[in-house]
């Protein structure tokens, strides 16, 4: 898992900052001392909240681009901090989760915030977008879910052989970011230890969303006031382009971009042209 | 010693080429290309009958186990098949082991208690309550429960059914899984204070934690033999000791296939096909759908990963003699399996309720009987007194039915 933050680095109580990659990492307890937040920053600019996918978080290009205009606060999902892995046994359900996020941005004193997220974490920003809809002043989802169509049933990555998880998430199972997001080190430890941590933030989320990942959003969309862009990688094998017209046809304002030559994860596979995108639509 | 005979209501006639046309024996086989339900009512009428002949033939319990979606094992309710077999043998001294009804899916849990309950009434105080976790195809896949719930949901269920049976007084549970206002379990079981508990595993270390904690007997569903299970075993033994608690054998179950015919080269003429069938079509599941992501907890999963001591070599590489020559399968002469389980299985384990899987994959009805048969009539006597010089007591054996069984003549 190179270039993936969750790996190895002790819990930090502490505030630290990379000199080279300039990202700063704070810890915020949360939910009657019961939920440690680990959030990674970078940039200055208005707040920009990323909630990354089920496979840990990945600090990318992607986030490099947007901490050029923004503050990007990314937290790690409950349980996929190192160190605690036992923390998301405290969040019993979604509602919990949407309420310790809630309570994240409070206590990082966002009042006004944008949100961006990817997969899982879309669905996280668009619940919190619908529950709060005067916090949020937009809102980018790239390949979300949190809707279901018996007709074109999202794939459950969790029952896939690991080595078949790169050929669904990305377009290019052998691309770079491919290799950047699934392969593991060749010490021997520290290849237990990524496969560990990826299988680890697969159950930390998928808690939140087995078996099927429809936990009712559909009823609370409508409370989203904030203007929305969805993104969505042109060859998805996991979601079918199907969801981002009904993303779209249910939320207030909301514009389709499809990225070319990406699967799931374009922001990953495509930084430049999700950057390209997200960026003035943050701004605008 | 108890020595029950263990069925898993197999699908006998899967195609030839079943393993290589389909992704999966467990949640995915098409009902419609490969099965008819008249066929299958055969089978679940040879199921009762094998069962109920190892019970007149001399066994000491007979075991009914809960699957779903499937053609390895297709009993959804086993106490569907328990109600038959406690009704059909009220004039046998024989056990009516539920292996058992699973409790993570059963909703509310307090179902697993009544239906408990009405099995001991019916066979007049007979049963053995195995309260199983369940398998990650069954209770993730199947029936769709979050994997990182799975166990939470089990220790809780488990406290329930435990305290519906003995609770003198309504009371009301407020669980995290499960809120009942009143529970008020009509009707109790005979047992008191409850039915002997036996809990199913397949080698998780907190599995085995769990039972030495409640005290029930920790039964090890293994497929891979006696010699793949023994430092599994050893564990169990060292929990047991480091608890303080007496090293009774008859706190450890345990599952072995057995195939039993005059001579070693007949027993492989006979059962070769049926044992390779088992072993390459009714175990073909996806690896990883054994444990689905949170299944396994944190620590638990870091140590598979490091250390994968046991990892299963593919059972669709071995063949009907690698079975034998491993221990997977016990298969012989009468001589050659009676030296084999009693070194092997009871006394290299410390086992003492042993299981035994007498029908295995497409072992046909009249060929099961003659497993049996002989079995009963060849094996079974001199397994019988293992540990009764010892002087253990079989706590988690119905009371009435702790001494030994009177040989039966097989009916045939």
């Amino acid at each position: 898992m190179a270039g993936a933050i969750a790996d190895g680095a002790p819990a930090g109580g502490r505030d630290a900052l990379s000199a080279v990659t300039g990202i700063a990492q704070r810890s915020v307890t949360v939910w009657q001392g019961r939920v440690p937040f680990r959030v990674h920053t970078k940039g200055q600019g208005p707040a920009v909240i990323f909630f990354d996918g089920p496979w840990g978080l990945h600090w990318s290009a992607f986030l490099d681009a947007l901490a050029t205009r923004f503050s990007v606060f990314a937290p790690e999902h409950p349980g996929t901090t190192p160190g605690e892995p036992d923390a998301v046994r405290h969040v019993d359900g979604l509602w919990d989760l949407v309420l310790c996020y809630d309570e994240l941005l409070d206590r990082l004193q966002l009042q006004d915030v944008m949100l961006v997220g990817h997969s899982f974490g879309a669905m996280v920003a668009c619940e919190m977008a619908a529950l709060r809809p005067s916090r949020v002043r937009r809102l980018a989802l790239i390949d979300p879910i949190g809707l279901w169509r018996d007709d074109a049933p999202v794939t459950n990555w969790m029952l896939l052989a690991p080595q078949d998880l790169p050929a669904y998430v990305f377009r290019e199972a052998n691309g770079a970011a491919a290799k950047a997001l699934f392969s593991t080190p060749e010490n021997v430890d520290e290849a237990a230890l990524a496969r560990t941590n990826l299988i680890w933030a697969m159950g930390s989320t998928g808690k939140f969303i087995w078996p099927i990942p429809d936990k009712g959003l559909r009823k609370r969309i409508h409370r989203v006031e904030a203007p929305a862009l969805l993104v969505w990688g042109e060859d998805d094998r996991l979601v079918p382009f199907v969801y981002a017209e009904e993303f779209a046809r249910r939320l207030p304002r909301a514009r389709v971009e499809v990225v070319k030559g990406a699967g799931h994860a374009p922001h990953l596979e495509q930084p430049e042209s999700v950057a390209s995108l997200v960026q003035p639509f943050l701004t605008g | 010693m108890k020595i029950s005979a263990f069925h898993l209501m197999p699908h006998r006639e899967l195609p030839a080429d079943f393993e290589r046309r389909y992704p999966s024996v467990w949640v995915t086989p098409p009902w419609w290309e490969l099965a008819d339900a008249r066929r299958v009512g055969q089978y679940y009428n040879w199921t009762l009958d094998e069962l109920l002949y190892a019970a007149r033939a001399g066994f000491d319990g007979v075991c009914t186990n809960e699957h779903h979606q499937n053609a390895y094992g297709f009993m959804p309710s086993p106490n569907l098949m328990g109600s038959v077999l406690a009704k059909m043998t009220n004039d046998l001294d024989v056990a009516i082991v539920q292996m058992g009804m699973t409790l993570p899916t059963t909703t509310p849990p307090v179902r697993v208690a009544e239906e408990y309950g009405m099995l001991d009434c019916i066979s007049g105080g007979r049963l053995v309550a195995g309260l199983p976790l369940g398998s990650p195809m069954d209770v993730n896949l199947a029936y769709g429960i979050t994997p990182m719930e799975h166990r939470d949901r089990y220790r809780e269920a488990f406290d329930l059914v435990l305290k519906a049976w003995q609770a003198k007084e309504i009371f009301p549970w407020n669980g995290k899984y499960f809120q009942l206002p009143m529970v008020n379990l009509w009707p109790r079981p005979i047992q008191e204070p409850h039915p002997p508990v036996w809990v199913p595993g397949s080698g998780s270390i907190s599995t085995f934690d769990f039972a030495v904690e409640k005290n029930v007997c920790y039964c090890f569903l293994s497929y891979a033999g006696a010699k793949a299970a023994r430092s599994m075993m050893d564990g169990y033994w060292e929990v047991v000791e480091r608890k303080g608690l007496e090293k009774n054998p008859y706190r450890a179950g345990f599952l072995q296939l057995v195939a039993v015919s005059e001579t070693d080269a007949r027993a492989e003429a006979e059962y070769a096909r049926h044992v390779e069938y088992f072993y390459h079509k009714c175990l073909h599941v996806p690896a990883q759908w054994f444990a689905p992501p949170g299944n396994q907890d944190y620590r638990s999963l870091l140590a598979a990963q490091r250390n994968p001591v046991r990892r299963a070599e593919d059972p669709k590489t071995l063949r009907y003699r690698d079975f034998v020559d491993k221990g997977y399968v016990i298969a012989g002469s009468p001589a050659t399996v009676r030296d084999r389980l009693i070194e092997e299985v009871v006394k290299g384990l410390r086992v003492g309720n042993l299981m035994i899987l007498v029908q295995i994959g497409s072992m046909p009805h009249e060929l099961t009987l003659k497993n049996i048969d002989l079995f009963a009539r060849e094996v079974l006597p001199s397994l019988r007194e293992i540990w009764d010089d010892d002087g253990w007591e079989n706590h988690w054996w119905p009371e009435r039915l702790r001494t030994a069984r009177q040989p039966v003549g097989a009916t045939r």
